[in-house]
Formats: structure tokens, C-alpha cells, sequence
């Protein structure tokens, strides 16, 4: 090892930031950015780290950034941070646990007047697994029912970090920030590593990009990759040839190596994300490592709903934008799938909810593709009485009682943290939504862990509004995957006129049939506009209804008057009815309109 | 000349606001009521040169917000202008709280051949949810008052499914109505658009309206009362004893040209779908500046005035003439819409007679969805 290169490593620091939504993490990164120069105020856009527009409006990070910044120490040496952004939603915890396993270090930020937040703690967790130096920031200190030392006090009961360090900040308005800065290089360990060992790099994120392919984002564990490389996935044992190496300061730079403890991208021509698997190692394919790194694992989706296109014409444009989705999203999966009542469109595999939202949302703003989504399910496992198994991720799929042995759903493990106040209402909740109660932890003299085992189909359907209706807001959630189990569930098809629609068939716990049976029969008749003729609605188990409602037909749909010849106003009108009608899916002869089909996932706690 | 084709005339100015009404319509006190006058002699004397019409229809606003002086000039404006001597119809929009008999001799002077007195309904405790300013006596002695003067062809406007208002309450309506003689009644349901009292209610939950079975029902109702009383359904929201069918409206059902003067008005003309300034004093501007109000206009496309031929034309309950659709457009109105017409006559809500496509009854109650068939774009 050279001694320029011994000396440049040890003035590296690698961290994350760690916080709840809110609790200031963006805010805290401008200024990290600020201070080190990494922009003039110009380029200063207030939260530089979010681009995407939907992370900017929903407040949280999806996709991940590293930055490399270069910090004038008081000490007088210049150190290289690299500041990796990372995701701040539960669907995306593998994710996070592999942008910090790039790390040695992380700053934890928590609100002076909110506490630690049960997704914080699930992150910390992750950090400390990965044996992260952590560095408590007590952040908006400046409110006026800030309580830093509840908190600091907090922070000791419930992780167990001394924090007679942790600096009080307000990143809002810059205060803390230098003691941060020093802390960073104080606390947290420079990456160790020999730069002449055969290459351990860490892909932590990738995106892909029209004219250079794929962009990978990796830390350098071990090694050192050059341009002209011939590198190899791990993963999948596939090859590529270096030809781009750099980093983002946050403009980009090229360089011509990166060695161990940096953190930045290479490009290789790499057609797809498929290929550059988060988590996995970069080896070379000459002199490659012994193992990979530890940690890899391959994501699954855990939720599948159906989209169709509410046009059918537009079906290859929806092909056509999921797989331009699927190149910058490895976690997507989708496979064509026909409905009687929708036609021809996807079944897509999500991470979770949000991501589910998130790829919704993308294809209806920026394919501008009008879109039916049926309701999100989870996949069963499903045992025939043959002895044979199929997975089922589409409830219209699920085969006839007759020929089930056992129907097994995937559960996971929820851990609700919540003032004390509340636990009471949440085992209630927990208990109505088929938990199974496992333990409970008083984390100190206000707040209690709460940990269930949830059916993970519970947890995607109301529950959280629930959970945050019924604790004020002050209750959050974390979960993780924890295996199947077998349940007492049945198929619930929906009938409209009399005819099954396929694409509204949910799959429910025998307990409690009747009830989702009532609430989406109510829920339809809210919703299904009134058309020439009566539509019954009912809900069947099998050949029983166990529900039933009627829209009542149309009366009366016609405008009185002609507005002293104003042609054009009525031809509006008319236009307007006629392209709220195509915004409807033709269901055999009745119209249901796009949010129905969601409905019968969608419902409010009051249903 | 004697081509088709009338003339509205708007009046912008009221002494109230009704909580309902979205139409071009201010506030009289302060405005330049003057000025507005001399603009709309401006804009009538440039389509005079076009040829006078053969109906004259004012509309408001509340045309008899003018004081009697105003009105004078109004009038005079109009016969130097725009009167036909030969003219068919001459409709004045007038409120009862306003009307009075020096305006009423006024306009029998000029040739005013029509009133359209705005009752809405008769019910005191409804005239007064919906903000208008008069109470059930005062319109029907405004009705009496305008025929002892003379004026025999008096419509009433009516309203129906009103917030509050019950099938017990519109019967009532509809007798005292026909309990004055007149030969024709307008009777329109209640719409919510946007920027009224009414729609802002509406939007903060403080409106309760009678529900689409009730207004069903209200509207069955009304069909079955007029037409027993002599009063046959000739449009959607009309009724009329023979004869006396509004001629200058028919027109606009017809898909005749018509001019539109004044503030907000809409005209077809040449062609050419237009409309005014709504603004009064961007209108008076407007016409200073080139001798007429428009803001906009918009050449129709042979595809629009078929549209429109039909979703016009529809509202009639005479409905389309099969023949002469072919004579205006050149297409058979079978090779045009054959797919949709044969689509709502399944759904039994078109039906052929006498060589005209209409309505059947149960058309009429979903005139939109019967409209909406024939947009073609």
C-alpha cells in the first residue's frame, strides 16, 4: 500500500443519515452540503439530495444518491465524506441496510420534541447490525417545546447510546453544524481495506440511463477498480468492461480509480438493472475474490396487483412504460395477464405499498397512461389436494374450495411503538386484524413496544390508517417478514348485474367475510354511478351471496336550459360527461368508473 | 330580408342576485348603465346592416332593472336599429318586483310582443331560500297587471327541485300558475354551477336539494299537470298551448343564426360561434374600440353543426327532421349516426315518427345520455 494512498484513506469518512420522515434529514444534508462548499448558493436548491418530484412531494427519499464532499477541517487536513442518502420507508429496508453497510458510521437525527420513531429504531438497528459507529443529533432544538434532554434520556433507554456527545442542532438554521462536522471525523472510523487485495466492491443503488446504460453506485470494500476493468456480478457471474469510474460531488466527476473506502459510480455499458442487484459484490473476472460480500439477498416482491390500461388500445404503451420502469427499478415485476371484465394488462409484483403507489403514479404522470389497479394482494400459498402447491397472487386465481387442502399467507412481524396510552387500543387493533400477540417491551416511562404477528394482507389494508387514527398519529410502525402460515381463507367474488367481474374478487379470513362482504357491496354502491338500469350488487362465497345492495337505475339526466343560446357552454357539458365516461371501465353493460376497483381495498375505518 | 334568424339582447345589470343564477350578471348601483346603452346601440346598428331579424329576445340580468327613462332609450335604440316591422316575436325577460305599468306601455309602445315574467315558484318560504327579491302575490299581480295592459302572450319562468322544496309545494306552484291563463310556461330544474351562492353552499354541505328520485318524480309530475291543462310539452323545460311556442328559443333548437349583443352574449352568425366581452365596462370598451363586443370566436365545423343539429334539435319533442337533415348537410343522417341511433333505440330512448327522430319518454328524463350519443369528436 502507498503511503499517498494510506494517507488519503485514512481522511475518508463514510456515513449515513438516519431520521424519521420529518425529523430533518434533508434539511441536515443541505447544510452538510453547504458547509463543505459542495454547491454555491446558487445551486443550492432547498433539498438537493430528493430529486425525483414525488419525493419531494410525498417528503421521503426513494431513490439513493451518494455524494463526495471535501471538508477544510479546522485540524487543517481536507477529509473526503461520502454522504449516502438513503430511503426512508419501510417497503425499501433492504435497501437501507445495504447503503449502510457502505458506511462506518451514521448520523442518527431525532426530533428534540418527537422522539425516536419506531422506523428510526428499525433503522438503527440496521446501522448497529452492520456495526455502524452512530452519532446522535438532537435536531430542531430551536422549537419552543423542544425537550433535547427527554430525548437524550430517550435515546439512552430505548438504543442504549451514550449521548452526553450528541450534538444539539438545528439544521434549519445551521446551528450544530460544525460540531456535527467534527464529531464525523472524530467518531467514525476511516474505512479499512488493502486497495491491492482483489476487488470487493458494494453495489448499493443503480439507475439507468438511455445513453450510458447502467449507472452503478457501489462502495469499494476491498480492491480497486480502474477504467478498462473487466468486472464481474457476483450474483450471476456476467462480465462487463469498465468504462467510466467517478463520483458526485454532486456534479458529477469522472476519475480513474477508486479504491478501498470510496464511494461513487461506475458505468460499463450494462443493458439492465436486472444485472447491477443491490447488495451484490463486484469482483474482478481476472483475479476475482474468494467470497462475495456478506448481506446479498434477492428482493421478492411481497405484493401483486393487477393494472390495465383503462383504454385498451393503450396496452403496448403500458408494456411499453413498465418496462421502461422495470430499467431503473429491479424490485418491479410484471407479467401480461387477461381479465373478463378488464382485458388485457399486468400483473406487477411490488415491494410493498408504496412502491405499488409510487409505479402507479409514475405511469398515470409520466406515460400519461389511465389506469385501473385492482386491489393489492399478497401471494398465498396455496396446497392442493393432489399434494401440489401453486402460489397465488391474484385472489380471481385462487382455486376452487374443493380441490384446497390448506391456504398459507405470509406473515410478518410488527412492532408498534406507542405512548403508553395507547397500547390498549392497539392490542384491540391487532386482535381485530388476526394478530397474534408475542411480546411487549417498555422502552421507558412513557412507551412501550408493542409486537405482534400480523397477517401481512391485514397490514396492507387498513391498518395503518387505523393505527393512525386510533393513537392520535403518535403510534409507528415496523415490520418484517416472518414466514406463512396456514389461515381460514376464502375467495369473496363480487358480482355486478348478476355477473362475477373478476378483477374485484378479494381473498378474505372466513371470520370476517360478512363484514368486507358488506363493506364493499356499500362501498360499490357509493361509488358505481347510476346507470339506465338497476344494478345489483352482492358478494358470494362459493355459490352463497352473503351480501347484497342495488344501485338504483338512472331518472333524471338532463339539462333544463340553453343558457340564451350559449351552444358552446352545453357542448362543454356534454363533452365533459362523455370523457368522465371513458375514464369508466365497460363492465359487461355497466360502467364502473377507475377508484371502484380499489374500493374494495380501500375502505375507511368508519365502513 | 327574411332569412331566419333573431337577436338577443343581454342586460346585464340586477337589483339582487339570486343564490342560483350564473348568468353575465352585476349589480346595478355605480355601473355605467349609460354608456352601456350607447354600446349596445353601437353593436345593434352594425348587425342591422346585416339585415334585421325576425324575433327580438331580451334577456338578463334583469332587463326591467332599467328605469322607465332607460328603458326608453333601450327601445329606441332597438326600433332605429333592429325592428322589423314584420318582426314574429319580441320577448322582454321582466321580474315582478320591477315591472310596472309606465315600463309595461313603454314596451307595448315599441311592439314588444311577448313578457317572460321570472316567478320562479309560488311558494313564499322558497322564493326567499333561493334569494329573490319578490314574494307568490306580488308575481302574480305583475302577470295581471302586464295582461290588463294588454299583453296576452306572458310566459312564467319556474323553477323546480329547489333546496327545501316538496312534490306538495311544486304542485302548488304549478296550480297558481295555471290559475293565471298564461300560454306558456318555462319550467327548469335547478343547476348548480359554479361561482353561485348556491355551488359554494353546495361545497360545504350546506345545501340540501330534493335528491335525483324526488326531482324524477317532480318533473313526471310537472308533464302530467301542464299537459292536462292544455299546455303541451314541446321542449325539455316548455310548455305551450298551440301556437304559442317561444319562436325566438325554437331557434336556438333549430340551430338558426342568431346575433348576440351585449355584455356576455353568445352569437352564431356566419357560421361562426362568437361571444362577448362579459365584463361590462371590457365589453363597452370592446365596442368602441370596433363597433362590436366579441372575444371570441369560433368557426363550426360541418361535424359540430351536425352534432349540434342533434343535441339541439333532440330537445324538441318534435325532434329531428330525417329529410331535412339530409337537405342541410348532404349525408343521410343514417350514414352519420346510424350506430348510435340504432344503440338508443335498443335502449328505448330514441324513437322514429312522422318521419323525425325524438325522444321517447323516457329519453327525455336522460336527455344528456341521449345528447352525448351524437358528439362524434
Amino acid at each position: 500500500m502507498s503511503e499517498k494512498q494510506d494517507a488519503r484513506q485514512s481522511r475518508i469518512r463514510n456515513f449515513s443519515i438516519i431520521a424519521h420522515i420529518d425529523h430533518g434529514k434533508s434539511t441536515l444534508a443541505d447544510r452538510i452540503l453547504e458547509a463543505t462548499q459542495a454547491l454555491t448558493q446558487r445551486e443550492m436548491k432547498a433539498q438537493t439530495l430528493d430529486a425525483m418530484d414525488l419525493e419531494r412531494e410525498r417528503g421521503i427519499t426513494i431513490k439513493l444518491n451518494a455524494v463526495e464532499l471535501n471538508y477544510k477541517a479546522p485540524d487543517g487536513k481536507t477529509y473526503i465524506f461520502h454522504l449516502i442518502d438513503t430511503p426512508g420507508h419501510v417497503d425499501f429496508s433492504y435497501e437501507v441496510s445495504r447503503s449502510l453497510a457502505a458506511c462506518e458510521g451514521a448520523l442518527l437525527v431525532v426530533d428534540a420534541a418527537q422522539g425516536v420513531e419506531a422506523q428510526t429504531l428499525a433503522n438503527v438497528y440496521l446501522a448497529l447490525e452492520n456495526d455502524l459507529e452512530i452519532v446522535p443529533v438532537i435536531n430542531k432544538i430551536d422549537l419552543p417545546n423542544a425537550d433535547p434532554d427527554r430525548v437524550k434520556q430517550e435515546i439512552e433507554d430505548v438504543i442504549g447510546l451514550d449521548t452526553s456527545e450528541a450534538v444539539l442542532a438545528s439544521a434549519k438554521t445551521g446551528i450544530g453544524t460544525d460540531e456535527i462536522l467534527a464529531q464525523i471525523i472524530d467518531k467514525i472510523p476511516a474505512p479499512s481495506g488493502d486497495p491491492d487485495a482483489p476487488l470487493q466492491a458494494l453495489i448499493f443503488d443503480s439507475l439507468y440511463d438511455a445513453y450510458r446504460g447502467v449507472i452503478v453506485y457501489i462502495r469499494v470494500v476491498e480492491g480497486t477498480v480502474r477504467v478498462g476493468d473487466t468486472i464481474k456480478m457476483m450474483a450471476n457471474g456476467k462480465t462487463f468492461e469498465v468504462l467510466e469510474v467517478g463520483v458526485s460531488t454532486p456534479k458529477i466527476e469522472n476519475r480513474d480509480e477508486l479504491s478501498v473506502g470510496d464511494v461513487g459510480f461506475l458505468t460499463a455499458s450494462i443493458k439492465s438493472v436486472h444485472d447491477t442487484q443491490v447488495g451484490d459484490t463486484i469482483t474482478h473476472a481476472e483475479r476475482p475474490a474468494d467470497k462475495p460480500l456478506p448481506g446479498y439477498r434477492k428482493m421478492n416482491p411481497m405484493v401483486y396487483c393487477g393494472l390495465y390500461p383503462i383504454d385498451t388500445a393503450r396496452y403496448d404503451d403500458l408494456r411499453e412504460a413498465l418496462g421502461r420502469l422495470e430499467l431503473n427499478d429491479s424490485s418491479l415485476q410484471y407479467e401480461p395477464e387477461t381479465s373478463e371484465a378488464l382485458g388485457f394488462g399486468f400483473r406487477c409484483g411490488f415491494l410493498g405499498l408504496l412502491h405499488m403507489d409510487i409505479v402507479q403514479e409514475r405511469l398515470e404522470r409520466e406515460f400519461n397512461i389511465d389506469l385501473i389497479a385492482t386491489a393489492p394482494s399478497v401471494i398465498y400459498s396455496v396446497r392442493l389436494t393432489d399434494g401440489s402447491k401453486v402460489r397465488v397472487g391474484n385472489p380471481s386465481e385462487m382455486p376452487d374450495r374443493k380441490y384446497i387442502a390448506e391456504v398459507e399467507e405470509p406473515y410478518v412481524k410488527a412492532t408498534i411503538m406507542t405512548p403508553n396510552d395507547y397500547v390498549g387500543a392497539i392490542m384491540e387493533l391487532c386482535q381485530r386484524k388476526r394478530g397474534e400477540f408475542q411480546t411487549m417491551e417498555y422502552l421507558d416511562a412513557n412507551r412501550t413496544n408493542v409486537i405482534y404477528d400480523l397477517p401481512l394482507s391485514e397490514i396492507m389494508y387498513d391498518f395503518f390508517d387505523i393505527l393512525k387514527s386510533s393513537t392520535k398519529g403518535y403510534a409507528s410502525l415496523d415490520y418484517e417478514m416472518d414466514g406463512y402460515r396456514v389461515s381460514d381463507l376464502v375467495k369473496m367474488d363480487i358480482l355486478l348485474n348478476g355477473e362475477k367481474v373478476d378483477a374485484l374478487s378479494v381473498v378474505v379470513h372466513q371470520e370476517f367475510a360478512y363484514d368486507r362482504g358488506k363493506g364493499i357491496v356499500e362501498k360499490l354502491k357509493e361509488l358505481i354511478p347510476r346507470q339506465q338500469f338497476e344494478v345489483p350488487i352482492q358478494a358470494a362465497i362459493g355459490q352463497k351471496i352473503i351480501s347484497r345492495s342495488t344501485i338504483k337505475a338512472l331518472r333524471k339526466n338532463v339539462l333544463a336550459k340553453c343558457y340564451g343560446g350559449d351552444v358552446s357552454r352545453k357542448r362543454k357539458l356534454l363533452e365533459k360527461q362523455k370523457e368522465g365516461k371513458k375514464r369508466m371501465k365497460a363492465v359487461g353493460s355497466v360502467e364502473v368508473p377507475q377508484e371502484a376497483f380499489m374500493s374494495v381495498f380501500r375502505m375507511s375505518h368508519d365502513d | 330580408m327574411t332569412t331566419k334568424r333573431g337577436a338577443y339582447i343581454h342586460i346585464p345589470f340586477c337589483d339582487h342576485i339570486c343564490y342560483y343564477c350564473d348568468f353575465n350578471k352585476v349589480f346595478m348601483k355605480n355601473q355605467p348603465v349609460d354608456d352601456y346603452l350607447d354600446a349596445l346601440a353601437l353593436e345593434m346598428r352594425g348587425y342591422g346592416k346585416e339585415g334585421r331579424p325576425q324575433t327580438i329576445y331580451i334577456g338578463g340580468g334583469t332587463p326591467t332593472a332599467l328605469n322607465e327613462t332607460q328603458f326608453e332609450r333601450l327601445f329606441t335604440a332597438i326600433e332605429r336599429y333592429l325592428l322589423n316591422p314584420s318582426v314574429k316575436e319580441f320577448t322582454v325577460e321582466a321580474n315582478p318586483e320591477s315591472l310596472n305599468e309606465a315600463k309595461l306601455d313603454i314596451m307595448k309602445r315599441f311592439g314588444v310582443t311577448r313578457l317572460s315574467i321570472g316567478v320562479q315558484t309560488f311558494d313564499d318560504r322558497l322564493l326567499k331560500e333561493i334569494g329573490r327579491a319578490h314574494k307568490a302575490d306580488d308575481a302574480a299581480d305583475a302577470v295581471r297587471l302586464a295582461q290588463s295592459r294588454g299583453f296576452d302572450n306572458v310566459t312564467l319562468d319556474l323553477m323546480f327541485a329547489l333546496p327545501g322544496q316538496t312534490e306538495a309545494s311544486l304542485h302548488e306552484s304549478l296550480q297558481q300558475a295555471l290559475s293565471l291563463g298564461t300560454p306558456h310556461i318555462s319550467i327548469y330544474s335547478l343547476q348548480l354551477e359554479p361561482k353561485t351562492i348556491f355551488y359554494n353552499r353546495m361545497k360545504s354541505g350546506k345545501l340540501r336539494l330534493p335528491g335525483e328520485d324526488i326531482e324524477a318524480d317532480m318533473y313526471g309530475q310537472i308533464i302530467l299537470e301542464l299537459e292536462r291543462h292544455g299546455l303541451h310539452h314541446y321542449e325539455i323545460s316548455n310548455f305551450a298551448k298551440p301556437g304559442y311556442e317561444g319562436v325566438h328559443n325554437s331557434m336556438y333548437w333549430s340551430n338558426e343564426e342568431y346575433y348576440g349583443i351585449g355584455a356576455g352574449a353568445h352569437g352564431y352568425w356566419n357560421s361562426m360561434r362568437y361571444a362577448n366581452a362579459g365584463p361590462v365596462k371590457k365589453y363597452i370598451e370592446r365596442v368602441r374600440e370596433r363597433g362590436n363586443g366579441r372575444v371570441s370566436e369560433h368557426p363550426v365545423t360541418v361535424t359540430e353543426k351536425m352534432e349540434e343539429e342533434m343535441f339541439l334539435g333532440l330537445r324538441l319533442m318534435k325532434g329531428v327532421g330525417i329529410k331535412n337533415f339530409k337537405e342541410k348537410f348532404g349525408e343521410s343522417i343514417e350514414h352519420v349516426y346510424g350506430e348510435q341511433i340504432a344503440q338508443l333505440m335498443r335502449q328505448e330512448l330514441l324513437t322514429e315518427r312522422d318521419g323525425r327522430l325524438a325522444m321517447t319518454q323516457k329519453g327525455i328524463f336522460l336527455g344528456n345520455n341521449v345528447f352525448e350519443a351524437f358528439l362524434i369528436s
